[in-house]
């Protein structure tokens, strides 16, 4: 049903075929750049850069709109409140203010406000694709076995593995147990006052936390049972040795850390200006 | 000579949180390449005595251990549960919950991995292993595409990549369906015998498990061996009756025509059994003496199904023009195998979900607009696992819960729940905590908790499922009495026993449609609905066309009212 959104998919691709811990390190960095940088230059780049690197990985719209739709609901609220809380913000940084028109107080709309908005929503743009390229094209377990290679510790990096194992499981039980509860006369849905509701909930969630128990005894013992922290080190079965495309990828990601660096203090300022030459 | 590879002696154990020994006095050699049937009703200490040989106990369950286990001659307590991982392999009774990787390779490379084999010899280790139990199409397969029997298979073959000697199964039967369950009885069989392992087997369903060859059946109660014989024996000695294990349907079916059955006649399997002519005549003169058939009541319907449709999505339907009509009063099984529409069937009934075409009428009157709530009051529902339904502390607030929502309180409901838990048993049980009782009486609070709404229809959701034949008497007894005070009774079940003993109608459902639709007998013994539903034909139907006694489905047919009978005695 819906269990599948926002997860691994097989599919063939140059992204697929990185191994999940160069996929985190150029994530990592990709976003700490993204974070620095005000440069719009800089922006626009990464942000075209990151929407080719989803075309090449082939991954299906429908895996993501959902979240997709979220994420930019969320983007417009974000927005408002930046807005609301410093409508100034613009002014301060750029050091001059070009209004556009005014609304009420010190409400007022500034090209130089506005230019500044349009720099975060390119931030959320440019970090955004990547997060859910790295979601879509991780395989779980084989990103276990590339964050051991890492230095990881096995048992952090196999518990990566087994919670991505039983998300669906646990939503099934969920929703098993939501039902018997309703089939039991009992509503979570709005209809009923809100005292009620929480009370309501906790008859699923203390069911639900308790099969959850269960379920991580039997399978810690399945577990021993099968030699898991018997050794110092294991081996991984999806393990995949580092390839061309994974110092490609490092090779571009430092690159791309260091160019935007380079471009967005070249002028000593995290922000790019181009409110100086208006006038 | 055979070479001894388990041995207890004056063997004991008591688990750290108990006040008495799970296990005493236990004496038993187990000999290398031999398979061991281990039976028992729950309680009987059979898990732990399987626990011990694989290392849970004591090093994952901790407790005191008394007297001498050897494996292979060195004491289990001077080895890990690792080290024992090494020389047991097991197979755990749920198989969804043992499947540890995100694909079917994964899992049978789990143990490779963690003894930290090298990835290039563990790819082919893995592929002959998945070979061996026929799963090597699904390699690349996650657990949720996979069926109970395939996931079960997955789990052997994880066992097996690592060729440890001695192989413990415990309540392989216990999740699957009945044909699936034999073709799982007669895996275990080949790969014992092929790669001559030592095979034991924990299950208290004995027919099931004598399907495949077996050198011994160990019998615990109470935390002692009542007895260790080859499977002929025991089945004619009156130790099964004694300590509640089920026998199998055919012997039932002899002894009931007055037949004697000794060893010799090899009485361990249906096919094995010899049937001379003083059994046939027994037979036939019992045959003879039943009851012809009787026309079944007419009964008003209380719940209509016309034409349903359901699907998740447009293009794929779960649920296809599914009609049928309850009688009020009726009690009723709907089988089928995984898949094949069962627990939508019940969630359309109970509004979860709505059909895209068709009607559910109650009494009559379209359901279609009424609220999930407003059918509670008259559609209850039981799920298979009690521990998903409860959610309070107290015997007695779990029960009232269901009535609260709805606002009575007081005297009211005080007597109201008082009732629910006389008629369910648990009256003296009020002011119990949950966590105090056993599974069946868990199972029996979320009963009551639903029947206090006084609803005309329960829906259960596989009642017997993980009881032994003792508490699947009660439970079955218990809701006959319901049904018999007028409670209308549907049962989703893969329990062929459970329809043959209590149902008066079965549904068969197959890929979302009903397939067959009429007595337990009749469904029962033909075969095109036996093979799609993943039935067996009962070994009653074969002892009747063995022994050349009258019709064989009108054999089985008489076989269960005469069944019905002696039990209500």
């Amino acid at each position: 049903m819906r269990a599948k959104m926002l997860t691994y998919t097989r599919i063939e691709s140059p992204i697929h075929r990185l191994t999940g811990a160069v996929k985190l390190v150029f994530f990592a960095l990709w976003s700490v750049t993204a974070m620095i940088t005000y440069d719009t230059r800089s922006l626009l780049a990464m942000f075209i850069f990151s929407l080719v690197m989803f075309r090449i990985s082939k991954v299906k719209f429908r895996d993501y709109s959902f979240v997709l739709a979220l994420i930019l609901i969320f983007m417009i609220l974000n927005q408002l409140a930046v807005y609301l809380f410093s409508p100034q913000e613009g002014v301060k940084i750029y050091g001059s203010s070009h209004e556009w028109f005014r609304i009420a107080g010190r409400y007022n709309v500034t090209w130089e406000q506005l230019f500044y908005q349009f720099n975060i929503l390119l931030k959320y743009c440019t970090v955004i694709p990547m997060a859910l390229l790295f979601l879509l094209t991780t395989d779980p377990s084989e990103f276990a076995a590339s964050l051991n290679r890492i230095g990881v510790s096995y048992r952090i990096a196999y518990s990566v593995s087994i919670a991505m194992r039983y998300i669906p499981d646990i939503q099934r039980d969920f929703h098993n147990i939501s039902f018997a509860a309703q089939a039991r006369g009992i509503d979570m849905s709005r209809k009923e006052k809100l005292g009620a509701r929480i009370k309501n909930v906790s008859a699923v969630l203390l069911p639900l936390i308790l099969t959850s128990l269960q379920r991580i005894e039997t399978i810690s013992a399945a577990m021993e049972l099968r030699a898991f922290g018997h050794g110092r080190k294991r081996t991984w079965y999806n393990a995949r040795p580092f390839g061309k495309g994974d110092f490609a990828a490092l090779a571009i990601i430092f690159f791309i850390l260091a160019g935007s660096m380079l471009l967005t203090f070249y002028d000593g300022s995290r922000f790019y200006n181009i409110f100086e030459r208006w006038d | 000579m055979k070479q001894p590879i388990i041995e207890f002696e004056n063997f004991g154990f008591q688990y750290r949180a108990q006040a008495e020994p799970t296990l005493r006095d236990i004496n038993l050699t187990l000999y290398e390449g031999e398979t061991v049937l281990i039976a028992g009703p729950s309680g009987s200490g059979k898990s732990t005595l399987a626990h011990c040989l694989n290392g849970l106990v004591p090093f994952f369950y901790p407790g005191t251990m008394t007297g001498s286990l050897r494996i292979r001659g060195i004491e289990q307590r001077s080895l890990g549960i690792h080290r024992l991982s090494e020389m047991v392999g097991t197979v755990l009774q749920d198989p969804d919950g043992q499947f540890v990787g995100l694909t079917v390779a994964e899992d049978i490379a789990f143990k490779l991995e963690n003894k930290n084999v090298p990835q290039a010899e563990m790819i082919g280790k893995v592929a002959a292993a998945a070979e061996a139990v026929g799963i090597g199409e699904h390699l690349r397969a996650s657990p949720h595409e996979l069926s109970g029997g395939q996931k079960q298979r997955t789990t052997l073959g994880g066992v097996l990549v690592d060729d440890v000697g001695i192989l413990l199964f415990d309540e392989p039967l216990a999740n699957l369906d009945p044909r699936t369950g034999r073709s799982a009885i007669e895996l275990i069989e080949r790969i014992g015998r092929r790669q001559g392992k030592t095979v034991i087997v924990i299950e208290h369903r004995l027919e099931d498990v004598l399907h495949g060859r077996v050198d011994r059946v160990i019998v615990m109660h109470e935390g002692r061996i009542r007895a260790d014989l080859a499977p002929g024996e025991l089945l004619c000695s009156d130790i099964l009756a004694e300590t509640g294990i089920r026998e199998p349907l055919y012997i039932t079916a002899l002894k009931y025509a007055g037949c004697r059955i000794e060893p010799d006649h090899r009485p361990e399997h249906i096919d094995s059994i010899r049937l001379d002519e003083g059994a046939a005549m027994r037979l036939a003169s019992w045959y003879e003496n039943q009851d012809r058939e009787e026309a079944p009541e007419e009964r008003e319907p209380v719940l209509e199904l016309e034409h349903v449709d359901f699907g998740y999505d447009a293009d794929r339907l779960v649920v296809q023009d599914v009609s049928l009509r309850i009688g009020r009063g009726e009690m009723v099984s709907i089988v089928g195998k995984n898949g094949a529409g069962k627990s939508t069937l019940s969630k359309l009934i109970c509004g979860f979900h709505h059909p895209t075409r068709g009607r559910i009428l109650f009494r009559g009157r379209d359901l279609r607009g009424d609220t999930i709530k407003e059918r509670s009051r008259h559609i209850g529902y039981v799920m298979q696992n009690p521990n998903q339904m409860i959610s309070k502390s107290t015997v007695f607030e779990e029960t009232a819960f269901g009535l609260q929502v709805r606002g009575t309180s007081g005297e009211d409901l005080k007597e109201r729940v008082h009732e629910a838990l006389r008629i369910c048993g648990l009256y003296e049980y009020r002011n119990w905590p949950i966590s105090a009782l056993s599974f069946g009486q868990k199972k029996r609070v979320s009963i009551a908790s639903i029947l206090v709404m006084k609803p005309d229809i329960l829906i259960l959701d596989e009642p017997t499922a993980g009881q032994d034949y003792r508490h699947y008497n009660e439970m079955m007894e218990f809701l006959l009495e319901l049904n018999r005070s007028g409670m209308t009774v549907i049962m989703i079940t893969h329990d062929m026993h459970l329809m043959m003993e209590y149902a008066h109608r079965t549904i068969v459902l197959a890929d979302g449609r009903k397939i067959a639709d009429g007595r337990p007998a009749a469904i029962l013994t033909d075969p095109d609905v036996v093979k799609t539903a993943n039935l067996k034909e009962t070994s009653v139907y074969e002892l009747a066309r063995r022994a050349g006694v009258g019709e064989p489905k009108e054999f089985v047919r008489r076989f269960i009212e005469y069944d019905r009978r002696m039990r209500a005695r």
